[in-house]
């Protein structure tokens, strides 16, 4: 096997041979090259797919009230629900639950800073929140419990926000007009993922003291401990019974409160993702396939080919094993070569495609403030699945040579000789 | 030699085991041919035996040199070594000059003695040619015949089929095949005599 001679040989029937050598070489290279483009492109819409869900934590979940509108233990539909704090403390402790936070609105949200001033929204929120939406520190520090607990009037701006009334300067420990009630700013923030950052936060118990909420909440935003889609729906359906109890009103009634659970979303989608990984399989493995049958083909042709050259061979003394080596051995390295050369175009393709895409998100990500929107990310194929698809044609073009080989060698040598 | 059909070349592919025969027995070096692996059979053909045939048979996409050499490749000879002799055959058949040109670039008889040369390189026992004449005009063949005849009276023994009669005249031993067997034998002595049958066949002619 590793003996230079043979090698040589080969070397040499390869180098005389150069338009067989190279229709069998492609055909290998163009599959692992398909397989690869394939792969790569379904990986990178799922990349990109999925980088987009984590703007906010994939296992969030928000609940809000309204009006029911199905009586209820004797009581009449289209009657308000109001959540409280209460409902907080009693969602907080649920088990399944991890992060919970309620929001108070607060209309006309004027944001003044000396002479600047712009319409934001101003979130009301526990320090949960952070975790609900994956928001990101840019300066200073989220809401904390003893904002909650002393109702200090402190705000956490968008990054949007900060640079509209702040520019460049310093925000920490400056003080920020919020409907004209002036907050002192403990951090900037931004929305991980988001493109926008014009939220503010504020603490709950700041917000229902000082704009007259009194204990009132007009959603949750909670996130669970769930894996699967089952698990999250038992949640969601524990969550809505436990309130349903406390307000009496029916479980079932989506108007009295309202309930949207993400994960759902996401499990959702990413079947969608997995069909057509499915399908890119399926695709990818057709055209691997076409490369297999390529190969063999050529392969047939080749040991038809050379039968005379065989027949002369045998005559001035080659023993069949050796007539077999000669041919499988050069299959095998014509696939490999030329499998290696299919992955490394496919790899440098993709990622060039990488590159620009990266560059693009980058460009957007600089006028967004950070994140920039794509819907493809890392077009990349794991190379052991590469390296398995290039060994298989590998494996494939020498069964193919093989069986013709073996059975060249077998004849006899004069009639290989009459063969023209 | 004998008319078409006679059995000549068959003969000729079971004396040099590139074929295999039904009835019967033969001893080649003293141990008997039949039904000998392939692998055996390579062996000896490559040992024993060196092949000339009418369409040459040499392999198209290496050239003389390398043609010369392939026996002794297949003996286990490294490539220097077994180049170096086959450069020394060539120089015997007169075709040094051409030792790296393509069969395709030589002509006939040129490809012929390249031929002689991978059969003699091996260093055989017996040359069996198959009509080795028979694809060359009379000038050249008789040129392809004076090497045979060398390479004879060097002590290799040379089976030659042909049907050509002043191509047989130059051997020393005439078997005639008919339909398959054996019809006479013509000895060294007896030539004359052919060689007057043979002026008369010519005058029926």
């Amino acid at each position: 096997m590793f003996d230079i001679d043979k090698w040589q040989e080969i070397l040499a029937t390869i180098k005389k041979n150069k338009m067989r050598t190279f229709l069998t070489g492609f055909s290998v290279a163009w599959g692992i090259f398909m397989l690869m483009i394939l792969l790569g492109a379904g990986n990178g819409l799922s990349n990109g797919v999925s980088q987009n869900f984590m703007r906010d934590a994939v296992n969030a979940m928000w609940l809000w009230s309204g009006r029911t509108s199905i009586p209820y233990q004797g009581m009449k539909e289209n009657r308000q629900i109001r959540f409280t704090n209460a409902d907080y403390e009693l969602l907080k402790d649920l088990e399944g639950i991890e992060y919970t936070s309620g929001r108070y609105y607060i209309g006309g949200n004027l944001f003044s800073y000396g002479s600047e001033y712009g319409e934001y929204t101003a979130v009301t929120c526990h320090p949960d929140l952070k975790e609900v939406e994956s928001i990101e520190m840019v300066d200073g520090r989220f809401v904390n419990q003893v904002d909650i607990d002393q109702t200090r009037k402190s705000v956490v701006l968008g990054k949007d926000i900060y640079d509209a009334l702040f520019k460049d300067k310093n925000a920490i420990g400056e003080y920020v007009r919020v409907n004209n009630i002036p907050f002192k700013v403990v951090g900037v923030c931004r929305e991980g993922g988001g493109t926008r950052h014009r939220n503010a936060y504020i603490p709950v118990t700041t917000g229902q003291k000082v704009f007259n909420g009194s204990n009132r909440l007009h959603n949750f935003a909670l996130t669970i401990n769930a894996e699967t889609l089952e698990e999250s729906q038992a949640i969601e359906a524990k969550v809505r019974e436990t309130l349903a109890r406390k307000h009496k009103f029916d479980a079932t009634d989506e108007s009295a409160m309202g309930s949207y659970n993400k994960l759902e979303d996401v499990i959702q989608t990413m079947k969608i993702f997995q069909a057509i990984d499915i399908f890119i399989w399926i695709i990818g493995i057709g055209t691997l396939i076409a490369g297999v049958v390529g190969v063999s083909n050529i392969m047939l042709i080749v040991v038809k080919e050379r039968t005379k050259e065989i027949g002369i061979r045998k005559a001035i003394g080659a023993s069949p094993a050796s007539v077999i080596g000669l041919i499988l051995l050069e299959a095998v390295m014509i696939t490999t070569i030329a499998g290696y050369i299919g992955l490394v175009l496919g790899t440098g393709l993709m990622e060039g495609i990488n590159f620009i895409v990266e560059k693009q998100f980058e460009a957007s990500a600089a006028t967004n403030g950070g994140n920039g929107e794509t819907l493809f990310r890392n077009p990349t194929v794991d190379l052991g699945v590469a390296m398995s698809a290039t060994l298989l044609l590998v494996i494939a073009g020498a069964i193919a040579g093989y069986i013709p080989a073996k059975r060249a060698a077998r004849i006899k040598p004069i009639v290989a000789l009459r063969d023209e | 030699m004998g008319s078409s059909g006679s059995g000549k070349s068959t003969l000729l592919n079971i004396l040099g085991i590139l074929d295999n025969y039904d009835e019967g027995s033969y001893y080649l070096n003293g141990s008997l041919v039949k039904d000998m692996s392939e692998k055996q059979a390579a062996r000896l053909r490559n040992e024993l035996v060196g092949f000339v045939f009418q369409s040459f048979n040499l392999i198209s996409f290496k050239n003389a040199m390398e043609n010369v050499a392939l026996p002794l490749y297949y003996q286990g000879v490294n490539r220097k070594k077994r180049n170096k002799i086959a450069l020394e055959y060539l120089d015997k058949v007169g075709l040094l000059d051409w030792a790296t040109h393509l069969p395709n670039e030589m002509s006939g008889g040129q490809k012929q003695r390249v031929a002689i040369a991978r059969s003699l390189i091996s260093q055989p026992k017996i040359i069996f040619a198959d009509e080795p004449t028979g694809a060359l005009d009379t000038s050249t063949s008789y040129e392809v015949m004076d090497i045979l005849r060398e390479i004879n009276a060097d002590g290799i023994t040379v089976i030659l089929v042909t049907h050509e009669h002043d191509i047989a005249a130059m051997t020393q031993k005439i078997v005639r095949l008919k339909d398959g067997r054996i019809d006479e034998i013509i000895k060294n002595g007896d030539l004359k005599h052919f060689q007057h049958q043979y002026a008369k066949e010519l005058e029926t002619a």
